[in-house]
């Protein structure tokens, strides 16, 4: 199994047919499923279809930098024709009327739509564990969780059944799942990516963003998929750079900035001891590592399971039963069609962060915690910006741990919001961010996380680059999968 | 006097008459089948985002600069968060702590003919709700979403107003704004112009306001008055037998002439209001201000003052002709044609012409005599043609055939007689026929001049020249 990038070259050299990629990476999907549970929905038939009109497209010298590559999208995003389900039982007979610009960007780049990846539940989730169709395995140890919320899309891409995967991050659901399966996970500067068509958890915070095996994939799929979208006000209206060009800059005095609040008690040695020794690596290609520090950083997550819950809260109103999506058995009024149609269609975590959000927001209570946290969010933003004066890029660990047991973490959801301590902060202060293997512990991959300005993503992905042309842990695939 | 004082503010929603939608490409248009006007936005779809319609802000905008109010350069846009079918997203997208437009002022007139500023607390955008329909479907509700994203701007007064005549003045003012800076058609029947009355009384001379009720969808200025006037009863009535006034929403029922409760304070929503994400707060620039106040129209009250002067009117009359643009375009085109007598125009346009207009339900434009035809009638007064009296003979079959004044006079021979010596001739008729009236007239019966007066136009078919006659008939009676 090769990188996008070289599937991609291969195709165009026609050193192999698209036909026969789809066919082989089919076979590996129904062979996986079992184990994996990765995928939702696989569009075979389509694929195969797409692939003989690229192969068509390629024979006669045409296509774009993608033709002929398949690809998976989270099932956040729309795509026409197809189901998307969000991972929820609300949404299980949804068929979209349209294509998320995410989707419609990379098909037009060539890229084959070949499945639809299993996630937690409207994104709600760090273990995969909240999704409607069953948990998510991960390749590393099917006893382990994958991460989330893009599990679906990491254990995917780690156990090589797509070469790379769109994911949406809002707390660290690209980053985090890439990390505990020893892949890459870009996540952009909020802004970059449209989010037209990619059903909304918390839209302050949403970001579609790349699940790869190397950051040069990440450039790649990202340079596709990026750029302002009129459909979307908070799209930002900038150019968007060459990354895959922009990655092959040297990383020599780059000043690195080494997260101190990420390097706490709750740091498993290991992950420690992995983050440390890519410091090195990167200290010896060139880079300077400063110790920063962000005073209000510990605040993310707090600051975090107010807002995202906020915006769920009425994001989520409109599963209502009435235009779309589940509705129960014989309503007997319009309350009863509500209630139940939003308490059989939604699980637990939704429902929870349904009602936190929905208390934040109420008269009495929207000063004390949601205008609170939203203060506290402009410190953090402030702590980033005032870091990023005297640094280039942040670095630090992308979870506390590895990937832990199926399980173990359902019974507590605070134990599991912690998982994404690390992450959020970029989400909050709408930074692009990198997740990239570094190491194991005990068997399990390890995330290094590096953190850039605003629209920096040449920079983050030059440095990831970079790190991963010294460095061969991204290649590493799991035990059966390779 | 009563012993209690009303007080009132509006809230009127008024719908921008924009082409499409306020964050969707949809159209706008009014009667198309249900939910034929409804794309993904307006259904509320997975995944879909708003995008603010730019000719929406401009709108809003030019109001307030005709308000006189601050446009603020930041607004933002908040979801109002609730449930109903209608509302396709679960929250309808609004402005709730920064509004648009702040600090306004409107003038109305009184009926004692003093002037009254109303104080306009704010002025902001919004999208409308769809429409639940119950007719015709037995068991079911249907949803019509093709309303879903109109835009509206809400424009909310201060509790500036002291009966209901000055509430419908109010509205009335507002309405007329609205049309003239074309950014409403006004029209109240398919809801595009409707407001939600806020009514409280206090004792006469007490600070504190009273205990208020807000009155829903008012879609008429009748309605508006009515439901007002019964509200304060209701109010009085409950206060002076020692009862409270409970804070509510009320609505008006028209067929019975009352208000009843729909929900108190206590079952009112909480809608949780709060910054949508999916949009940026508004901006609003000093380029963008000026260029909308290149566009602003001469305004009602800058008309009014004009007409006033420039054409010798009452305020009273001068306030009646610019109530629309579309009559005071009427009126200045029928004086251009007719300059010599703006009065008589005025007089013309507000009687018979607003009398026919009413009795056939029209508006101004679809007028069956046109101003420059108008004018042509006036000037046939003027040049002693015809006589007034003619003159709405003259009218009448103007508008019932389409025909010019010149045609219809020519054509039933309505010319007025100004030759002397002919006035003279039936005069020494009339009097030949009626010796005994001719008698009690000199004998000091002064009152029967009239009487010859009438003999006389009834003998010419109305068309002897009245002034003429009179000035013979003097000459001619004492004998």
């Amino acid at each position: 199994m090769r990188t996008l990038t070289q599937l991609a070259d291969g195709l165009r050299r026609r050193s192999f047919s698209s036909v026969e990629l789809v066919g082989a990476l089919l076979a590996r999907i129904e062979k996986s499923q079992p184990a994996l549970n990765a995928f939702i929905s696989v569009a075979a038939a389509e694929a195969l279809e797409a692939a003989r009109a690229a192969d068509r497209t390629l024979a006669a010298g045409g296509g774009g930098p993608l033709t002929g590559v398949p690809i998976a999208h989270k099932d956040i995003f729309c795509t026409a024709g197809m189901r998307t389900t969000c991972g929820s039982r609300m949404l299980d007979n949804f068929v979209s009327p349209y294509d998320a610009t995410v989707v419609a960007r990379l098909k037009r780049a060539g890229a084959l739509l070949l499945a639809k990846t299993n996630m937690d539940e409207f994104a709600m989730g760090s273990s995969n564990e909240n999704s409607f169709y069953g948990p998510v395995r991960n390749p590393w140890n099917p006893q382990m969780v994958p991460g989330g919320s893009s599990g679906g899309s990491a254990a995917a891409v780690a156990a090589r059944l797509v070469p790379g995967a769109t994911g949406t991050d809002t707390g660290g659901s690209i980053r985090q799942p890439a990390a505990l399966c020893g892949i890459t996970g870009m996540k952009p500067t909020y802004g970059r990516v449209s989010r037209y068509g990619m059903i909304a958890f918390a839209s302050s915070l949403d970001q579609g963003g790349t699940l790869t095996a190397s950051a040069a994939d990440a450039a790649l799929m990202l340079r596709e998929m990026a750029g302002f979208d009129p459909r979307d006000s908070t799209s930002v209206d900038a150019p968007v750079p060459d990354y895959v060009a922009a990655i092959e800059e040297p990383i020599t005095g780059l000043r690195i900035g080494l997260l101190a609040e990420f390097f706490d008690k709750g740091l498993d040695a290991e992950n420690e001891r992995c983050v440390r020794e890519a410091l090195r690596v990167l200290e010896g290609l060139g880079a300077r590592v400063s110790q920063v520090s962000l005073p209000n950083l510990p605040m993310s997550v707090p600051v975090y399971y107010v807002v995202a819950p906020a915006e769920a809260s009425s994001n989520l109103a409109r599963y209502d039963g009435v235009r779309f999506g589940h509705r129960c058995e014989n309503p007997r009024d319009l309350t009863d069609m509500y209630r139940r149609s939003r308490g059989e269609g939604f699980g637990a975590e939704v429902k929870r962060r349904i009602m936190t959000g929905t208390y934040v927001l109420s008269a009495g209570y929207y000063d004390a915690y949601y205008l609170k946290a939203q203060r506290v969010r402009a410190l953090i933003n402030a702590d980033f910006v005032r870091a990023f004066q005297s640094v280039d890029v942040l670095i630090g660990p992308t979870t506390p741990t590895p990937a832990f047991p199926i399980g173990a973490k359902t019974a507590d959801p605070i134990t599991m919001y912690l998982n994404d301590i690390y992450t959020i902060g970029a989400n909050l202060a709408g930074l692009p961010a990198i997740s990239v293997p570094c190491g194991f512990a005990a068997g399990l991959p390890v995330g290094l996380q590096i953190v850039g300005p605003h629209f920096s993503e040449a920079r983050v992905l030059a440095a990831a680059h970079a790190f991963q042309r010294t460095t061969d842990w991204h290649t590493r695939v799991p035990v059966g999968y390779a | 006097m009563s012993e209690w004082e009303t007080v009132i503010g509006l809230e009127i929603h008024a719908q921008l008459a924009t082409r499409s939608k306020i964050f969707s490409g949809s159209a706008t248009a009014y009667g198309a089948p249900p939910n034929t006007q409804a794309d993904l936005v307006d259904l509320g779809y997975p995944g879909v985002l708003p995008v603010l319609n730019g000719e929406a802000v401009r709108m809003v905008v030019k109001l307030g600069l005709a308000i006189d109010a601050r446009i603020a350069p930041l607004s933002v846009f908040a979801r109002k968060n609730y449930f109903y079918p209608d509302l396709p997203k679960g929250y309808q997208i609004s402005q709730y702590e920064l509004p648009v437009v702040a600090r306004g002022t409107l003038e109305i007139v009184l009926e004692d003919g003093t002037v009254k500023r109303i104080g306009i607390t704010r002025a902001h955008l919004e999208e409308d709700a769809g429409k639940s329909l119950h007719e015709g479907l037995p068991g079911v509700t249907g949803i019509d979403l093709n309303r879903a994203g109109t835009p509206l701007v809400e424009i909310v007064s201060e509790p500036d107003m002291r009966s209901a005549k000055e509430a419908v003045a109010y509205m009335k003012k507002m309405h007329t704004l609205v049309r003239y800076l074309e950014i409403c058609d006004g029209n109240m029947q398919e809801g595009s112009f409707r407001c939600d009355a806020n009514v409280s009384v206090r004792p006469r001379g007490a600070q504190k306001f009273g205990t208020r009720a807000e009155i829903k969808n008012l879609n008429s200025f009748r309605f508006v008055e009515r439901a007002i006037n019964f509200e304060v009863a209701r109010q009085v009535e409950l206060l002076e037998s020692g009862r409270a006034v409970v804070q509510e929403t009320r609505l008006y029922d028209p067929d019975k002439g009352e208000t009843r409760s729909m929900r108190s304070k206590e079952e009112a929503n909480d809608y949780r209001y709060f910054p949508d994400p999916d949009l940026l707060p508004l901006k609003v620039d000093a380029a963008l201000i000026e260029s909308v106040r290149a566009t602003l129209p001469e305004l009602p009250d800058q008309k009014a003052a004009r007409f006033a002067s420039q054409y010798g009117l009452s305020a009273y009359d001068a306030g009646v002709l610019t109530a629309s643009r579309e009559l005071a375009a009427y009126y200045e085109e029928a004086v251009r044609a007719a300059p010599e007598d703006p009065k008589l125009a005025a007089n013309w346009v507000m009687g018979d012409l607003a009398a026919a207009l009413n009795k056939e339900g029209l508006e101004v434009g679809a007028a069956k005599i046109s101003a420059p035809r108008l004018g042509e009638l006036l000037r046939r007064m003027h040049d002693g043609t015809i006589s007034g009296k003619i003159a709405k003979e003259v009218f009448e079959l103007m508008w019932s055939q389409g025909s010019s004044a010149d045609a219809v006079i020519a054509a039933q021979g309505l010319r007025q007689i100004t030759d002397s010596d002919a006035i003279a001739r039936v005069i020494d008729e009339v009097m030949a026929k009626n010796p005994a009236q001719l008698a009690d007239y000199r004998a000091g019966k002064d009152k029967l001049f009239g009487f010859f007066v009438g003999q006389v136009m009834k003998a010419t078919g109305g068309k002897a020249n009245p002034a003429q006659l009179n000035e013979l008939l003097r000459k001619k009676l004492p004998g």
